[in-house]
């Protein structure tokens, strides 16, 4: 519990301090302008890396499709608009993100297919500590840290730990039969 | 609760402050229904004792004010951290949705939009290529065009859009299985009173979170607010655990979840008043005025943390944002309120048909395999989707597609008009501009889209991954509109000398704006599902910052939920919560029939008597064989089994922790002990073992009605207190038990609907 806050006001911090500090990266702002079809030019798209004060059509639209006394007339149908973006959000956010997937999927793959071959492989066929509620159930979490684990003889920050980790799996068998099975909730 | 004597209620209090709280009594059952009127009386208890101690010392003041600020510091965090998740899942989001084209090579973190930001070689026509973007085909065969590389596109887009939707419920079956849905029924049944443990926890907000994007991301015909509520719910809930004041009172910690479900629609749609109206109007029960200021506070927060974050890189909060400023005519409102009965006709065929679908999943094998249902879908929408460019697109940004007016400055094949301008003669007669054919395309391929639209939504609404329901009606509201408005646009340039567009429509301007009719369409189709009506409105005004359009808006939700409500009176959400058989009372369904308490009430004339304790006859024994031979939750406690005069209520769970509490704790308690719930033990001879009093888990003040009082009163009794039972007398003696359960089967029997259906208490 106190882990997951940890890692939350450390996410939320850093997006806020991120977000303040690099947009001033020249390469996220830009000055987009829009000019349609004008006589006989074609629309185009014109961008730069200028600043507020400058993002206007003489300043962005660069060469100038027409000449003096029609520089006006294009310029007034043209739309600019001045956008700036945070590339290190965007960086930083989708590295976390994957990295939090990854994580999941690896502990994922951990649960249903190393967890039960390294049971079977310590404990052979024949140790299966039923517990209660799960008599025949096939689902990964049923009785493989119970057989894997030796409680008494660890220390005590583990047991906990163990402890937790057991708890959590039998909750989520319980939703998971209550959503998947009977279909009680969230049907 | 009155006051004694003077004397004798000073000695009470005394004596119960040398008895300890037993450590675990007024705690909840996993799916059972809390009782509102014992946890306010909780609160203000501890309110009162806080405020009594607070002139003692600086300490105590410190802590009174630190109680009375934690409100707000937690609804604070709640909108930080929603506005935070909600800016990482669009990010992250918007990201994969790309992935399932092709990649950014000089930095793979931005999607297309952001790839070509900075190049020059966009082009008027195609504003979207530029050199830096390498679609699929590209990387892998070498060739950007040619039948060769769309095949592989095609089976890249296919390839992706498995594997994300595979990926997303394989982590919501291993690890958060109730992280699946939309949620905002759950929420309902939740801040009505229920509890459903682990819903609203830590590895739910995670799973959410992860899986909403993959889900989004995979082309799945699902949005994200919904989703996005239960994110911002959880937020709420893990944050109220640090305060003592809400993780201890079910009844104050649903005041943080109504204020966190208002920050998390005000992320979605970047509406903090809508998500506060919305808030009061479909998710919360009871919304007191310091809820309401709360959760604006909330939105509001939540909205600024996530402009900051600015993922759009255009400071706006929702992508299809948009400013109009075009003025509509009153003929228009006939188109208007077409829509409107379009919105209310395909929400009331949703709601059935969905309803239809997710039963047939519920009770029959289909249900069996949701990863393969997962898979199944998202194969036949990845398919029919990527032909149909409309569809291959991600929705919002369909949305945003369709509701912007085609200015000059737009280049879309929707906005390919002929133009009649050539040169300097820009003004013509006739205020419209007839449709190239590339307005006739895309009008065939939006036909196309709408009809696989609303087919896909009805079996993908309710899959076990993250699924929301608003983006999908709004866009399926959005094309109709837009294809209504180019049709009225063309019927006015074909025949522009009727009477209605001569009248009203000036020469040289653009007289309709299809833009505007996609809009109504949009808030048309949502209201017509989920039946909302003023937040619905509110949200779109500030989605397009106007009160120009609020007359056209009313209009078309109004129509829309009187067509609806002419079908079924519930919205999606009420009908998911009675399909799954929450206990929920809904309190906008009026109860008008004339029934009497005596006919609802429990025992039956068929049934076994009444289970009730005795004040002082009773032993620890019979006290447990009670409890293991029935299955009630509480029972009445009255005087004596002759005068069946009440005396209050206790709960199973109360006893069954007293009762072992008092094995651990006092010694001296056996099988044959007896049992009191009056102040003083009960006279007994010399040599029994030491009695058992249990007057501290007993409410003495249970709610009672009369045998003949109107069942009307009854359920209003049960709305407005938010009772879990209540008591029938007959002359003052103890009849029966009328429980919310058995309200709800007989409201459902009165509606003819099966009552066995309910399936919690």
């Amino acid at each position: 519990m106190k882990t997951m806050f940890v890692i939350e006001a450390f996410y939320l911090a850093c997006f806020v301090l991120l977000s303040q500090v690099t947009a001033k990266n020249s390469e996220d702002i830009r000055c987009k302008c829009i000019c349609p079809p004008y006589r006989d030019i074609a629309g185009k798209i014109y961008k730069q890396n200028v600043s507020l004060k400058d993002c206007n059509c003489l300043h962005v639209v660069e060469p100038m499709p027409v000449d003096g006394k029609d520089v006006e007339a294009y310029c007034l149908r043209c739309e600019c608009k001045y956008e700036e973006r945070s590339s290190g959000t965007i960086k930083f956010t989708i590295i976390v993100y994957l990295s939090i997937l990854g994580l999941l999927l690896l502990y994922m793959v951990y649960l249903t297919l190393l967890e039960p071959m390294l049971k079977r492989r310590l404990f052979g066929h024949s140790q299966l500590i039923q517990s209660d509620d799960d008599v025949g159930d096939q689902q990964p979490f049923a009785n493989a840290h119970n057989v894997l684990s030796r409680s008494h003889s660890r220390p005590n920050m583990l047991n906990k730990v163990e402890h937790a980790q057991q708890r959590w799996r039998r909750q989520v068998q319980e939703q998971r039969k209550s959503v998947f099975d009977r279909h009680v909730v969230l049907s | 609760m009155s006051n004694g004597g003077g004397v004798a209620s000073s000695t009470t209090h005394l004596l119960d402050f040398l008895e300890e709280p037993i450590p675990g009594v007024g705690t909840y059952d996993d799916f059972h229904t809390i009782d509102w009127v014992r946890e306010k009386c909780k609160d203000r208890e501890r309110h009162r004792k806080i405020n009594s101690k607070k002139k003692e010392s600086a300490w105590e003041f410190t802590k009174s004010l630190y109680d009375a600020w934690s409100g707000w510091l937690v609804v604070t965090l709640t909108g930080l951290a929603s506005g935070a998740l909600a800016g990482l899942i669009d990010i992250a989001a918007d990201w994969m949705n790309d992935l399932k084209e092709g990649v950014c090579l000089s930095a793979m973190w931005f999607n297309h939009e952001q790839c070509c930001w900075t190049s020059n070689e966009t082009t008027f026509a195609e504003r979207d290529k530029c050199p830096q973007w390498k679609s699929w085909a590209e990387l892998i065969l070498g060739q950007a065009e040619g039948p060769g590389s769309y095949i592989m596109n095609y089976f890249m887009y296919i390839y992706w859009a498995l594997s994300f939707a595979f990926l997303a419920v394989c982590l919501v079956k291993v690890f958060a299985p109730y992280a699946c849905g939309s949620g905002i029924p759950e929420i309902k049944t939740i801040l009505s009173g229920f509890i459903i443990r682990g819903y609203l926890g830590k590895w739910t907000l995670m799973i959410k979170t992860i899986t909403l994007v993959l889900a989004v991301a995979s082309g799945l015909s699902l949005g994200k607010e919904g989703p996005l509520v239960h994110v911002a719910c959880c937020c709420g809930n893990i944050f109220s655990y640090l305060f003592p004041k809400y993780s201890k009172n079910e009844a104050k910690k649903r005041e943080v979840l109504s204020a966190a479900s208002a920050a998390g629609v005000s992320v979605a749609f970047g509406a903090p008043i809508g998500g506060v109206l919305f808030s009061l109007e479909e998710v919360s029960y009871y919304f007191p005025l310091k809820t309401l200021w709360r959760s604006f506070f909330a939105a509001l927060v939540a909205a600024f943390v996530l402009r900051s974050i600015n993922p759009f890189g255009n400071s706006r909060l929702v992508l299809f944002y948009v400013e109009y400023h075009t003025p509509w005519y009153l003929f228009e409102l006939i188109p208007f309120i077409l829509l409107g009965v379009f919105g209310g006709l395909w929400g009331a065929f949703f709601i059935r048909a969905n309803i239809a679908w997710c039963r047939r999943r519920k009770s029959t094998r289909f249900g069996k395999y949701p990863v393969l249902e997962v898979i199944f879908v998202a194969t036949i929408t990845a398919v029919v989707a990527f032909p149909n460019p409309y569809t291959r697109q991600n929705t919002s940004e369909l949305i945003k597609e369709l509701f912007t007016d085609c200015g000059p400055l737009e280049s879309s094949q929707l906005c390919q008009y002929r133009s009649q301008m050539n040169g300097s003669k820009a003004f013509t007669d006739n205020p419209n501009r007839p449709a190239g054919p590339g307005v006739y395309a895309a009008m065939w391929q939006l036909c196309l889209a709408l009809i696989f639209k609303i087919i896909m939504t009805i079996f993908t609404f309710g899959l076990k991954v993250p699924s929301g329901l608003f983006i999908p009606s709004m866009a399926i509201g959005a094309i109709a509109g837009r294809i209504v408005g180019i049709a009225v646009e063309q019927l006015a340039y074909y025949h522009h000398d009727w009477f209605l567009f001569k009248e009203w429509c000036e020469v040289g301007a653009d007289c309709i704006t299809p833009g505007l009719y996609a809009m109504v369409g949009a808030a048309a189709c949502l209201g017509g599902v989920t039946r909302m009506t003023v937040s619905l409105v509110v949200i779109v005004f500030e989605l397009t910052g106007g009160l120009e359009y609020i007359v056209p808006l009313m209009a078309a939700v109004m129509t829309s939920k009187w067509v609806g409500d002419a079908f079924g009176r519930e919205g999606i959400y009420e009908a998911h919560i009675r399909l799954n058989g929450y206990p929920f009372l809904d309190a906008k369904e009026e109860f008008t029939h004339t029934t009497l308490a005596r006919e609802v009430m429990r025992p039956r004339r068929s049934d076994p008597p009444l289970a009730v304790l005795t004040q002082d006859d009773l032993t620890v024994e019979e006290l447990q064989g009670v409890i293991n031979e029935t299955s009630y939750n509480g029972f009445p406690v009255i005087v004596s089994k002759e005068s069946q005069r009440l005396v209050g209520f206790a709960l199973r769970r109360d006893i069954t922790i007293a009762i072992e509490n008092a094995r651990r704790k006092q010694e001296g308690i056996m099988l044959n002990s007896r049992v009191y719930f009056t102040q003083h033990a009960p006279t007994l001879p010399a040599d029994s073992p030491r009695p058992l009093k249990l007057r501290s888990i007993l409410d003495m003040s249970p709610f009672t009605v009369t045998d003949h009082t109107p069942m009307e009163i009854v359920v209003d009794i049960f709305r407005k207190l938010g009772l879990r039972q209540c008591l029938v007398t007959h002359n003052g003696r103890l009849l029966g038990i009328i429980t919310k359960k058995d309200i709800l089967r007989h409201m459902a029997q009165m509606a003819n609907q099966d009552p066995e259906s309910i399936m919690f208490n």
